[in-house]
């Protein structure tokens, strides 16, 4: 089948974790401030743009996603989609009004 | 026995893997073996015998249902055997058996390769297996006793009851890992170490079968191990997770739990259903009906499967919308399983049928699984649900599609695969003979179990009215009749590996997958050089036969 000789050479440096690193914090202190303002229904949409936001930031930089196969990227994103639509019916239990 | 692998005895074999040791000899050449083959044996040995405590304590709780006020044990003890049987059957018997027994053993083969993707990660994953359940055992022996609330551990019992509950969910929590690593292991080796020649269409469907149930156990079952560790998180910190008192959300609990363990119920069928599959088109000498339909409908099953959890909880007041959703993706599901029913059917129609064992329990599966698949059905719909929730009637429900269909799946694949697992052929007759008491007593038991639920017979009760004694005196003495079918399908499986007739041929009983291609039984790394593949699955070689006689005839 597939040929396992796919070796990836790549040295991304240590700038690029460093800046992802301060963007996590930055992200997680604008999640703390947000969380004091009053949005109403909106706020967990907020909070979990936020948290999306950061988790693809983990995936792609900290997790090496952006350097593997497609095979690995349809993995992650059949399980991500997976999660979202298992939440979406949990709540359909759940009234927010 | 030689040391070089590659040394051949009198009859121009190779030493198969049963003989060939490598490194380490005795029982460490087991316990420390890397081959795909081995590591299935021992899940073999492993999971037939739990399934044996599984059967005895079934046994005693249908013994003590002989009388409608306590026959044989006190309540507490009937609360644990039941909650016991559950979780034996469950999570150490019915979700791995299949796959890490007949999986292990056989997709490799199948696929034209030496071993999974992973081996070691196999070994890990049995040893996983092992610790979990042997901690299941040490829990009813430990102080506190077993639990006893039943397999579904459910909010408030489970955090309220002074049994072992912490270890048992450990136990539960380290089994999924076990499956979790099986699934990865075996979605990895059809991704990746197919033959080749062998596309995704090629794949017997087994194999297609064992991917569809990989995808569930990889992205289930850490639903069900973070939930569990919520639940010690609850019973020890009292966080207020769960329990209404504290602020938690005791349905949350019961969302979570069958957000895996409905996913569960295909992790235990869809693997029999491949075996099914395999066993129909051999044994009545027919390419299978369908065959990118069947592969299709395991994945079908698949991903609606994994969506229709909350109609196990129709009767906790959930918001009508949510019932409404569920009870719709509930007879959704029926869909991918009926295509394989049918599909089966038609493979049926016009085969020249020989009802050898294999196939006498791929039929039986036909039958008892439909019955299963529509009692489902039936508690699929709102309105009747409500009627028969936590009755005798999913009692029955659960036995048939979880016996009946893989329960009788694993006899299936035990009589059509044992022969090449061991080189030796079981007596046919006493198979015979042992098949038809099973299904007798098999109906006798849960049948009435049906009746029970639809006249109200609450399910997990020790004391009942008088006027269901008479159903359930029957079932009781079905138990007897499918015990003894039972004792003695094992006893001849078991003669059979230490004395029964020796099978050199490779292809037993005329199959066209990889498997009956290698030695029987087969060889360390499986083949000798590497197959190339080039025909699809179940392309009888006997259709081209008649086809030819019926040109000469012409
Ligand atoms: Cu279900």
């Amino acid at each position: 089948m597939e040929e396992n000789k796919v070796q990836h050479v790549h040295t991304p440096g240590y700038g690029i974790y460093f800046y992802v690193w301060l963007a996590l914090i930055t992200l997680t202190a604008l999640t703390a401030t947000v969380a004091g303002v009053n949005f109403g229904k909106l706020s967990i949409v907020v909070a979990l743009i936020i948290a999306a936001v950061k988790s693809y930031l983990v995936l792609t930089e900290f997790m090496h996603l952006k350097f593997e196969m497609r095979a690995f990227r349809i993995f992650v994103i059949v399980a991500i989609l997976f999660f979202t639509i298992l939440i979406v019916l949990l709540f359909s239990d759940y009234s927010f009004y | 026995m030689s040391s070089n692998s590659l040394a051949v005895d009198k009859s121009g074999n190779l030493p198969s893997y049963l003989i060939d040791e490598g490194k380490r000899k005795g029982i460490l050449a087991w316990l420390l073996s890397t081959d795909h083959k081995r590591i299935g044996i021992m899940y073999m040995i492993a999971l037939l015998s739990f399934f044996a405590v599984g059967v005895t304590l079934g046994f005693l709780i249908r013994l003590e249902l002989l009388t409608p006020q306590g026959t044989i044990v006190n309540p507490q003890a009937y609360n644990e055997f039941f909650t016991l049987h559950g979780v034996i059957m469950i999570f150490i018997v019915v979700v791995p058996a299949i796959p890490s027994i007949f999986g292990n053993f056989f997709l490799p083969i199948m696929l034209g390769a030496k071993d999974v993707a992973f081996p070691r990660l196999n070994l890990l994953s049995w040893y996983l297996y092992v610790v979990g359940s042997i901690m299941i055992l040490l829990s009813i022996v430990l102080p506190g006793g077993a639990a006893d609330t039943g397999w579904t551990f459910y909010i408030p019992y489970s955090v309220r009851t002074g049994t072992n509950m912490i270890f048992t969910l450990t136990a539960v929590f380290i089994l999924g890992f076990s499956s979790i690593l099986t699934g990865v292991n075996f979605l990895t080796t059809i991704h990746r170490l197919r033959a080749p020649g062998m596309g995704w269409f090629k794949m017997p469907l087994f194999a297609w079968s064992l991917y569809a149930t990989g995808w569930i156990q990889v992205l289930a079952t850490p639903i069900v191990g973070i939930t569990l560790l919520l639940v010690i998180i609850e019973r020890v910190f009292g966080v207020g997770l769960f329990d209404p008192t504290l602020g938690g959300d005791p349905i949350l609990f019961q969302h979570m739990f069958w957000m895996y363990s409905h996913p569960a119920v295909y992790i235990i069928i869809v693997p029999a259903m491949g075996v099914i599959s395999e066993i129909i088109p051999v044994f009545s000498r027919r390419t299978i009906f369908g065959y990118k339909f069947i592969a299709f409908s395991s994945i079908g099953i698949a991903v609606f499967g994994s969506l229709v959890w909350a109609h196990h909880m129709f009767a906790v007041g959930m918001s009508n919308n949510a019932e409404f959703v569920f009870s719709l993706l509930t007879f959704l599901v029926a869909i991918p399983s009926a295509i394989k029913v049918f599909n089966w059917t038609a493979t049926l129609y016009k085969g020249s049928i020989e009802l050898e064992p294999p196939m006498l329990y791929a039929l039986a599966f036909i039958f008892l699984f439909s019955i299963g698949g529509l009692t489902g059905i039936i508690q699929g719909a709102l309105n009747v649900d409500i009627y028969l929730t936590d009755t005798y009637f999913i009692v029955g429900h659960i036995h048939y599609v979880v016996f009946g269909g893989t329960g009788i799946g694993i006899f299936a694949a035990l009589h059509y695969w044992l022969p090449k697992m061991f080189g030796r052929m079981y007596n046919k007759k006493v198979a015979k003979v042992a098949f038809w008491i099973i299904f007798v007593g098999f109906n006798i038991l849960y049948f009435p179990f049906l009746i029970l639920g639809w006249l109200g017979m609450p399910r997990r009760s020790y004391h009942y009215l008088p006027r269901f004694q008479v159903y359930h005196v029957i079932a009781t003495v079905g138990s007897w009749i499918l015990v003894l079918g039972l004792i003695i399908m094992f006893f001849n499986l078991l003669k059979s590996i230490r004395s029964g007739k020796v099978v050199t041929e490779k292809n037993i009983w005329g199959g066209e997958s990889l498997e009956w291609q290698t030695q029987t039984p087969p060889i360390t790394e499986n083949f000798v050089d590497i197959p190339v593949v080039n025909e699809a699955p179940y392309e009888y070689k006997q259709n081209e036969e008649e086809f030819l006689e019926k040109e000469e005839v012409l």
